[in-house]
């Protein structure tokens, strides 16, 4: 395999990582407000604040590791996407501060105030909306370049029913998987009538969660055909996806072996993300920059696949540590300890 | 026109971004190895006071980091979305110790989540304490590592330009650039110098309030001596980074010390202001000293700003930060040695309220002192961002929409500013030390 493939297989993973575990965290975030706002928080904001607290900075680095990332392995990426999402990224990084703020003044410094769970909660679902536009603009036909100088078409971004199909997919996948999340930690809880409504709640959003799905791949079809074929060709794994996506709604629905069920939502979200990503490839950025004009040296490759390696090394038994302490741990999960 | 507009925009936000998030960035590398220090200390001599300090500075720790996560998510982000052609020039060549970073604080936040919550969870306390140690290596790699590719910024190497394009790049080499040593060494010495005098003018100003408990004069005792470890380490540093800057960015150091002619046994100006260009008027001069500095030769010669074209020597003012900074870090130096001294000696003035006072000046100075010295760093490499190979003009985005985004983030910097001081004094506040005792004792802990 070359650099270029082993770096954009693991940038792809560590982005899989991030929406997974931010959704979770975006949907907790939401379902919570939401249940602030109409009187049921008793019911599930236990749950939510004691999975949330402990490991909310993790899911950002996800992120951070993400930019960084394609950054040392991409560094064309920095002057295309860097120039062009001016705008909508910073709009993104004021959204997050305003969720990582939540966590410091609310959580750490105890100030109870419903105007920040509502930000907290709503910007969670912005953010999705605002980070998914990269992937619609790398579907080309957005960016415009004028005497050396790329400019994002904000009209026909708008305009386009891919930028509104992708945004909504981003916003249904949020709560079905956070959904799916927290009903297997609150069976975990054993706390009934939280498993119940969240039960329900991803019951609700599975439907949505792949009828948009579906959608967006029909979108391409008449945006960019070129990528619309390659998919087509990877026709099995979309349906391996759906399989597990089958699988997972049936076991929620006969509310038998939440954790698997879980898993196996991983497991369809994982096989799409990777199959979408297979069919983008070679390009970065459609039509301007493909993998190959956009990499780094070899020796910078080398140097980051090593660093990560050991990287790795370093993270994993801690990753190990703090899920068996919060996440495993029955005492703590049922909140008998704190 | 236009351009122009960008460049100017975009400076002003970096500059903003970084001015706000080096506050919680440098608090955020010092801090945990005081808590670290302080827990050790109250587990080796069974002092609950010390422990209680580790917990009450861990409360108001994770509220800084959790606000610096987020300024530092926003000038990591900023930096590809103003500087894309700079960005796309390092990351060819210095993304190694950028990538390296991000390894380094996953490792501290991780661990401070584990820290946080199992305060109660181990019988032998000193296991609780171990998780501290990843903490603070995180937090103080995550310095290194950045102040890593600052360094490169400021003394490029590792790579060969041939017709516009990198060839023969070597990370390390990039890495471990002659900037590197002083650089990185000064970062972590006056992060853990400003942390200490931070928590000590915490410490000063409860005793003002009228608190007397022996809490307090731990605190201070055990802040000020740290503080005076490290002023003393950074002034060292200093004098290498002189050096450092006489062989490898003359222009930088002619312009701090406005230093116009190449002269030998040059004299140090000290404070003074520019009239008319290049007239220096109320200064003091040390004889020699420039030239001690630079080379450790009171006759060696130091080349001045006459050695350099117009536009590219840094803007003169550089010289008010550098002695802003020099200043405060002699000041803070004496008050921390002062205190020491005294208390050993069992003085009184060490309880005198105008002293404590000058100790509560100390947390805020100290900052100020980081600040100018991060403008003088910044501002002294001017023309460059990437000095002798990218002028700051030619990196900047061409975007239009800079302006606007600088209203969104002053907006959003207040908010997190006003936020983070209203949080912290109300936490404090209202659960001040002698009630937090009280209540541990009737728990029977």
């Amino acid at each position: 395999m070359s650099y270029e493939i082993i770096g954009i297989v693991v940038l792809w993973l560590f982005l899989f990582g991030y929406i997974i575990v931010a959704s979770i965290d975006f949907g907790a975030g939401f379902f919570h407000a939401y249940s602030v706002l109409t009187n049921k928080h008793h019911i599930i904001s236990k749950i939510v604040q004691r999975y949330l607290s402990p490991v909310w900075e993790v899911t950002n680095v996800f992120l951070v590791f993400f930019f960084v990332g394609i950054v040392g392995f991409f560094p064309s990426t920095a002057y295309y996407y860097g120039t062009v999402l001016l705008v909508p990224a910073s709009l993104s990084l004021i959204l997050l501060a305003i969720r990582g703020s939540y966590y410091a003044f609310t959580t750490y410094g105890k100030l109870r105030s419903k105007f920040w769970t509502y930000l907290y909660g709503f910007s969670g679902l912005f953010i999705p909306a605002s980070l998914s536009i990269v992937l619609t603009i790398s579907e080309g036909g957005f960016v415009e370049e004028d005497n050396n100088e790329l400019s994002l078409q904000y009209a026909t971004l708008f305009a386009s029913p891919l930028t509104w199909s992708i945004v909504i997919l981003s916003l249904t996948s949020v709560l079905y998987i956070s959904a799916v999340f927290l009903t297997w930690y609150a069976n975990k809880a054993k706390d009934q009538p939280a498993t119940d409504l969240l039960r329900k709640y991803a019951l609700i959003w599975a439907g949505p969660a792949i009828i948009t799905a579906t959608g967006i791949i029909i979108e391409l079809r008449t945006h960019n055909p070129v990528h619309f074929q390659r998919m087509l060709d990877l026709w099995w794994m979309f349906a391996i996806s759906g399989i597990l996506f089958i699988t997972t709604v049936y076991l929620i629905w006969q509310k038998r072996s939440y954790g698997l069920a879980f898993f196996l939502l991983t497991g369809q979200f994982f096989i799409a993300f990777y199959a979408y990503g297979i069919s983008h490839y070679p390009y970065l950025l459609y039509p301007y920059l493909t993998i190959d004009e956009g990499f780094t040296s070899e020796g910078m490759a080398i140097a980051l696949i090593i660093a990560f390696i050991a990287g790795f090394c370093l993270l994993i038994p801690s990753l190990w540590l703090l899920l068996r302490l919060f996440l495993f741990n029955k005492d703590y999960v049922e909140g008998k300890i704190k | 026109m236009e351009s122009e507009q960008a460049v100017f925009y975009s400076r002003l936000l970096t500059e903003l971004t970084l001015s706000f998030h080096i506050i919680y960035a440098t608090i955020g590398v010092g801090i945990p190895f005081l808590i670290f220090l302080a827990q050790w200390l109250g587990i080796k001599k069974q002092d609950e006071h010390y422990i209680l300090l580790a917990r009450r500075w861990t409360r108001g720790f994770v509220i800084t980091v959790a606000v610096g996560v987020v300024t530092g998510t926003a000038i990591g982000l900023q930096l590809n979305l103003l500087w894309p052609t700079f960005m796309e020039l390092a990351g060819h060549v210095i993304a190694l110790p950028l990538f390296m970073e991000t390894f380094a604080f996953f490792f501290e936040a991780i661990f401070l989540g584990i820290y946080l919550y199992t305060w109660d969870r181990f019988r032998d306390q000193r296991k609780h304490m171990l998780l501290l140690v990843p903490v603070a290596i995180g937090a103080s790699f995550s310095a290194v590592f950045i102040t890593m590719v600052n360094a490169f910024m400021n003394a490029p190497q590792g790579f060969e330009l041939a017709n516009g394009e990198l060839i023969n790049v070597e990370p390390l080499v990039a890495m471990f650039n002659p900037a590197m040593p002083t650089k990185v060494s000064h970062v972590v010495a006056t992060a853990y110098m400003t942390s200490a005098f931070v928590l000590a003018a915490i410490g000063a100003f409860r005793l003002l309030r009228g608190s007397n408990h022996i809490y307090h004069k731990k605190a201070l005792l055990l802040t000020l001596k740290v503080g005076l470890v490290f002023s003393i380490a950074s002034a060292i540093i200093g004098d290498f980074a002189g050096k450092y800057l006489a062989e490898y960015q003359p222009e930088k150091l002619a312009a701090m010390e406005w230093h116009f002619e190449t002269e030998e046994q040059a004299s140090l100006t000290l404070l003074g202001f520019l009239a008319n260009g290049e007239e220096i008027k109320f200064s003091i001069e040390v004889p020699y000293a420039l030239s001690i500095l630079a080379h450790g030769d009171p006759n060696a010669e130091v080349i001045g700003l006459d050695q350099f074209a117009e536009d590219e020597i840094p803007p003169l003012y550089i010289h008010y930060l550098f002695n802003i900074m020099v200043i405060i870090g002699m000041i803070t130096m004496i008050i921390a040695l002062f205190y020491i001294v005294g208390n050993a000696l069992n003085r009184t003035f060490v309880k005198n309220r105008f002293f404590l006072w000058l100790i509560v000046s100390s947390g805020p100075l100290s900052m100020i002192a980081i600040e100018a010295g991060w403008w003088l760093a910044e501002v002294g490499r001017q023309p460059w961002v990437l000095r002798g190979i990218l002028r700051t003009e030619n990196a900047a985005t061409t975007s239009n929409h800079v302006d606007f985004m600088l209203l969104f983030f002053i907006g959003l910097y207040l908010v997190l500013g006003l936020a983070s001081v209203i949080v912290l004094t109300r936490m404090f506040k209202n659960n001040p030390v002698e009630r937090e005792l009280l209540d541990q004792q009737r728990n029977g802990r």
